[in-house]
């Protein structure tokens, strides 16, 4: 199998916010002692008229404004998410349409809850490894919900990333040097067909799920590759909250600031399947050539996928042909919690 | 009720998603919705597809308060005419704006955004709407 290399990324955060301290006025619990327990100081939300689609579309238009390809050279289109817009119709063939990607190409859409978009990497690197495919695209994007009143309601964000993986060593911005999945059968947050919002395990959440899984792969990854956590410059821990990635990089050894770079959580919150990746795309905007990335997912149910990753020269030239995560976490407009639960379906 | 538009919605998805309209090669005029006759050079014309890069300016806009089937729970919302910069005019929301970015002269640039449902169980209708640039 040859080496795989991502040759264009691209981010998306909508628009609009709303302030964690706006949800708990409305169920007169304490904002204070809310952002301090989950780290989020405010969250992403999708305007009226976006969803997972229109999100991932302005994610694969960054990451082609980045990879410089013809997007009909594109032969596997894979959105992962939990908030497909349709229970049965690709998100996926919508994207490629308006991507311009042609008829030549396979699709599909992946789930699991948060990891579904780290998934999707992993298939790409497989395709284009194994030369099924010249280059592969492969998004994780969510326009994800929490009942109201739920602590979920805090965090639930809407957002994304997408890489465009291929095989030519020349056009890598940066190589993927290896990947490690932990996957177990664990049942800590899940939402029935036709249920509105998800259940959670409450304290479940922790210990046997996350921590676990994330610690799994992200130990398999470093002993697969001879590798420590020395040897990498940043990290990104899936961020389902402000908390548990600052603890797992404590169990870990990762000093904080490894993590910094792609913290987005407290400004964005945990936009699922998009947060890892976007994670990872927040570091490589400002990474520099040479430098090592180690990125570990987490979906519930439960797994996680690990990559290690190592950034090239290529990135100084191609980080600045299409916006920033940072620049769509400032581009920002607060909303009321009226027209949030307007906008989200919450009430009718 | 809801599947009644589903072939013709299908034929425009190409042109709804990505401003795909024409363009008369022997004028140089570009028209969107495509035109398949150019009306200045008439059967002299030579019509070919052309994508316009969405990119332009507002002409005029308004704001509807009342919107048709569809768009009713939109509102309200800005609607403006937009001048792309290869000439061509159109009709299109403007969405995440400040009330200030609401100005003729305003450079927007294109956004794949949600149009309409048709209905709880219809298709989803997708096209470009339009931002403004900073
Ligand atoms: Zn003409």
């Amino acid at each position: 199998m040859e080496k795989t290399g991502i040759v264009g990324y691209g981010a998306y955060v909508p628009k609009l916010r709303i302030k964690a301290e706006t949800i708990a006025d409305v169920w007169g619990q304490d904002a204070g002692r809310i952002i301090n327990g989950l780290g989020i100081t405010e969250k992403a939300v999708p305007n009226k008229d976006e969803d997972t689609t229109t999100i991932a579309v302005q994610i694969g238009k960054n990451a082609l404004l980045r990879a410089g390809i013809n997007p009909k050279d594109i032969g596997a289109v894979y959105v992962g998410s939990e908030s497909h817009p349709y229970a049965v119709k690709p998100t996926s063939t919508i994207v490629a349409e308006a991507l311009g990607v042609g008829t030549d190409y396979t699709a599909a859409d992946t789930e699991f809850a948060c990891k579904a978009g780290s998934a999707a990497i992993q298939m790409v690197m497989g395709l284009a490894g194994s030369k099924m495919i010249k280059f592969g695209l492969a998004i994780g994007a969510d326009t994800a919900q929490g009942a109201p009143g739920d602590p979920l309601e805090y965090s639930a964000a809407a957002g994304g990333a997408g890489f465009i993986v291929g095989k030519d060593k020349k056009q890598f911005i940066a190589t993927l040097n290896d990947t490690f999945s932990y996957s177990t059968d664990t049942p800590d947050f899940w939402r029935r067909p036709k249920a509105d919002y998800p259940s959670h395990g409450g304290r479940f959440t922790g210990g046997p799920a996350y921590v676990r899984h994330v610690a799994g792969a992200t130990n398999g990854l470093m002993d697969k590759t001879g590798t420590t956590v020395k040897d990498y410059d940043y990290v990104v821990f899936h961020m389902p909250n402000g908390k548990f990635p600052l603890a797992m990089a404590k169990k870990l050894d990762v000093p904080k600031e490894k993590l910094m770079p792609g913290f987005v959580v407290d400004k964005i919150g945990n936009t699922y399947s998009g947060c890892s990746l976007l994670g990872l795309a927040a570091t490589l905007d400002c990474a520099k050539p040479g430098d090592k990335i180690l990125v570990t997912s987490y979906g519930s149910g439960a797994g996680s996928d690990s990559f290690s990753i190592t950034v090239n020269d290529l990135i100084d030239k191609k980080r600045n042909l299409a916006p920033t995560t940072e620049d769509y976490i400032k581009d920002k407009q607060y909303i009321t919690y009226p027209t949030y639960a307007k906008y989200r379906g919450k009430i009718v | 009720m809801h599947k009644a538009n589903v072939p013709m919605a299908w034929r425009r998805f190409k042109s709804k998603y990505n401003l795909v309209g024409t363009k008369c090669t022997k004028c140089n005029s570009s028209f969107y919705p495509p035109r398949l006759i150019c009306p200045k050079c008439r059967r002299e014309g030579k019509i070919e597809e052309f994508e316009f890069k969405g990119t332009g300016k507002i002409v005029s806009y308004t704001i509807i308060r009342s919107g048709p089937d569809g768009f009713e729970k939109q509102t309200p919302y800005p609607i403006a005419i937009v001048e792309l910069d290869e000439g061509a005019r159109v009709t299109g929301q403007i969405v995440d704006y400040e009330d200030s970015d609401l100005a003729i002269g305003k450079k927007v640039a294109p956004v794949f955004r949600k149009v309409y449902e048709s209905g709880k169980e219809g298709i989803i209708h997708y096209g470009i709407k339009f931002k403004p640039e900073n």
